[in-house]
């Protein structure tokens, strides 16, 4: 590190702790003015893409799952809808239902992972979830009795809740019968009830970022709130089929982040919660819109600290939904369709519990990966946090370091960044040049 | 192996829980022990695990739980220091343990991988392997697994508690299968099922699901006294898929180089079906 010049601070904190991944933040300031926000990713490139090619299409699904362990289940699922089309696959109704059912599962594990044990010590003032629930036994013990139910819904459908085994191109490997989704119901209607107190909790917080001009970005379809399919919306009036994704949305590499930040029509957007729950709130069920309108709480939510209160819908949606699938449930005639092998190019976003995770392949005709491009949803978040910073920074400069930087580790962690792959530092740097 | 013990004068061993390139899985078992993760965090000082709490401790630490492998230059330093600031270092995962999904990158010029993903490949730090923690410093336990078993895991807490040398089982899972009485998925429905030469631990969780094992728990070792035991017989299952399941050899090398393959019996196994040159 060169000497500072006159009149420049260079600050370190220790490391960014409750996100996963590693990140480190630099600040320019000169004359009272921020210069230059960086939010650097060093997470250690693990060359999925790469050495996805000459893998067989059947095997992508044990494969991709392994990109991240917070949300395995939305890898699997982008990668068997971005394949499924070039086969000429068309899954049936029961099988659809349950891959919701297991999306439902994994927004609800990652969701409460980061609600009680993640953002919310942010709120009450505490170092970790563990703390919290020294003074707060009974709301963490509610947490992790509701993320338990999450890993439930998984485990029952895909044999363990991380790196599950049982989804495959045209369907599962098993599916479960009428009783097994049954014997979940007392659990779930608990759960729903604790997603209500949990939801009414949060809307309680003081929200104290200042507000954001988003451009939000989420998958909407014609009739249900967007898991697995959809067209590509935005606030501003975009419709966007999925194929279209790479020619709207370009992925650029930064010198300093191992991540590619990625923008849309050369501007920063918003994927995840915040978008999906201002552009689809018409699509919740009709319970969780009733729970939502008597917290009194207006859409949509532009502080980026909210995302909070919008995972709180979605674990209440999630837990509604999931009932619903379950009273509905007749199990297909068979665990999977047949798949016919074939050379084509397939595409795919589904809503992972961080946003919209884009899929293309290109299938040789043996069956092996020609190319991968995978677009997961924080390379799409980074640069909107830079742009956040950028615009509330300027109320942070009377703060010393150390407490403007806890104010930007924390505005970051309300995005929920998924960098997985390394260990997490968050080194600020403010210099002043005068 | 080394003994593990813990510190004598401590009540509770302080724990640290650190990362190295991996999927975050591993770690998210601990916090997903549920019922368990508030009784755990009374018994132990959990002093460093950034995932969890910003409350971050230095060392010395008596346990250390280590998940992902050594993919770039700057984790060399830091897996050194952690070794100097532990008594008990144990790896958590098929990454920490055998170099993960991410040891794939061995087979392949690295240069090329990069030039594939980023457009400025100049940029990217990384070194042309994926690497275990035990190749790098000395490691007091291994725990298999992708992701490992939170069953196994609270085991091996208990154990470290109790003082006394952690121990889980290393036969293959195959003989966990026929005991929960599943039927044989290589038999009755032909699939390539790497169960007989895989460690047990995930529960047989995948031909309870009705497909075939794909070796995430590493390979089994057999009975021995004293660990490490006897390698599987991977050529014998090996040639049972290519002579009975017709597995062409450019199938048998996907095979066996998968979440474990470069360990040792898996890929002298995968080298062996490669196209001669």
């Amino acid at each position: 590190m060169p000497g500072n010049p006159k009149n420049s601070r260079t600050i370190k904190i220790d490391m960014m702790a409750r996100v996963e991944g590693e990140g480190a933040l630099n600040v320019t300031v000169k004359d009272e003015q921020v210069q230059d926000v960086q939010l650097r990713i060093f997470e250690p490139p693990r060359f999925f893409e790469a050495f996805l090619q000459g893998r067989h299409v059947d095997e992508v699904p044990d494969i991709v799952a392994r990109i991240c362990g917070i949300c395995p289940v939305a890898y699997q699922m982008s990668a068997v809808h971005a394949l499924e089309p070039i086969f000429g696959v068309e899954i049936p109704p029961a099988i659809r239902d349950l891959r919701r059912l297991l999306y439902c599962g994994e927004w609800i594990e990652s969701h409460v992972l980061h609600i009680y044990m993640l953002q919310a010590p942010d709120f009450l003032g505490f170092a970790s979830g563990l703390d919290m629930a020294r003074v707060h036994p009974d709301l963490v013990k509610q947490g992790l009795r509701l993320k338990k139910a999450g890993n439930h819904l998984i485990t029952l459908l895909g044999g363990r809740s991380v790196h599950p085994v049982s989804v495959k191109i045209g369907g599962f490997s098993q599916v479960p019968t009428k009783d097994q989704l049954q014997g979940l119901k007392d659990q779930l209607l608990w759960a729903r009830d604790a997603a209500v107190k949990t939801l009414q909790w949060v809307t309680g917080f003081a929200f104290e970022d200042p507000e954001q001009d988003y451009t939000f970005l989420s998958l909407r379809g014609p009739s249900e709130y967007p898991m697995n399919t959809g067209q590509l919306v935005t606030n501003e009036g975009h419709h966007l089929n999925v194929p279209e994704f790479e020619e709207h949305f370009h992925e650029e590499q930064v010198p300093y982040s191992t991540a590619l930040h990625c923008t849309f029509q050369g501007k920063s957007y918003l994927t995840g919660p915040l978008a999906r729950l201002a552009l689809n709130h018409d699509q919740l069920s009709p319970f969780t819109k009733e729970i939502f309108a008597e917290t009194g709480f207006s859409l949509p939510c532009t502080r980026a600290s909210m995302g909070i209160v919008a995972r709180s819908v979605e674990v209440l949606y999630a837990f509604d939904e999931a009932l619903r699938i379950i009273k509905e449930y007749e199990p297909p005639p068979s665990p999977s369709v047949p798949v016919i092998i074939k050379a084509g190019t397939g595409f795919a976003a589904t809503e992972a519990p961080r946003g919209v995770l884009y899929h293309r392949f290109h299938v040789n005709d043996d069956g092996t990966i020609h190319v991968a491009k995978i677009v997961p949803p924080t390379s799409q978040n980074q640069r909107r946090i830079e742009d956040d910073l950028r615009n509330m920074l300027p109320n942070f400069l009377h703060l010393n370091d150390t407490e403007a930087a806890a104010k930007c580790e924390q505005h970051i962690r309300s995005y929920d960044p998924c960098i997985s792959c390394a260990t997490h530092f968050l080194k600020f740097t403010r210099e002043e040049v005068s | 192996m080394v003994e593990t013990h813990i510190s004598p004068n401590r009540k509770q061993p302080r724990v640290a829980v650190v990362k190295f390139a991996s999927c975050d899985g591993c770690q998210l078992s601990i916090l997903n022990l549920e019922d368990d993760l508030l009784a755990l965090g009374a018994a132990i000082d959990i002093a460093y695990f950034p995932e969890a709490s910003s409350n971050m401790q230095e060392g010395p630490y008596d346990i250390a739980f280590v998940e992902g492998s050594i993919t770039c230059p700057e984790d060399l330093p830091r897996i050194l220091e952690l070794r100097q600031q532990t008594t008990t270092l144990i790896t958590i995962g098929a990454c920490a343990t055998s170099g993960g999904i991410q040891a794939l990158r061995n087979w392949s010029d690295i240069a090329a991988f990069k030039q594939m993903v980023y457009p400025n490949p100049e940029y990217i730090q990384s070194l042309s392997t994926s690497t275990p923690i035990s190749e790098h410093v000395t490691v007091n336990f291994e725990l298999w697994g992708c992701p490992i078993d939170k069953q196994q895991l609270l085991r091996v807490i208990t154990d470290l508690l109790q003082e006394v040398k952690p121990r889980i089982p290393i036969h293959s899972v195959c003989l966990d299968c026929k005991r929960q009485g599943h039927v044989c998925v290589l038999v009755a429905k032909g699939l390539p099922c790497l169960g007989p030469v895989t460690r047990t631990g995930c529960g047989a969780i995948c031909p309870s699901m009705g497909r075939d094992c794909y070796g995430c728990f590493g390979p089994a070792e057999h009975d021995s006294v004293h660990p490490p035991g006897v390698p599987p017989n991977t050529t014998s299952l090996a040639n049972q898929f290519h002579q009975h399941l017709q597995l062409i050899p450019v199938e048998m090398v996907r095979r066996f180089r998968g979440i474990n393959g470069s360990v040792q019996s898996f890929s002298k196994e995968s080298h062996a079906w490669e196209p001669k040159k």
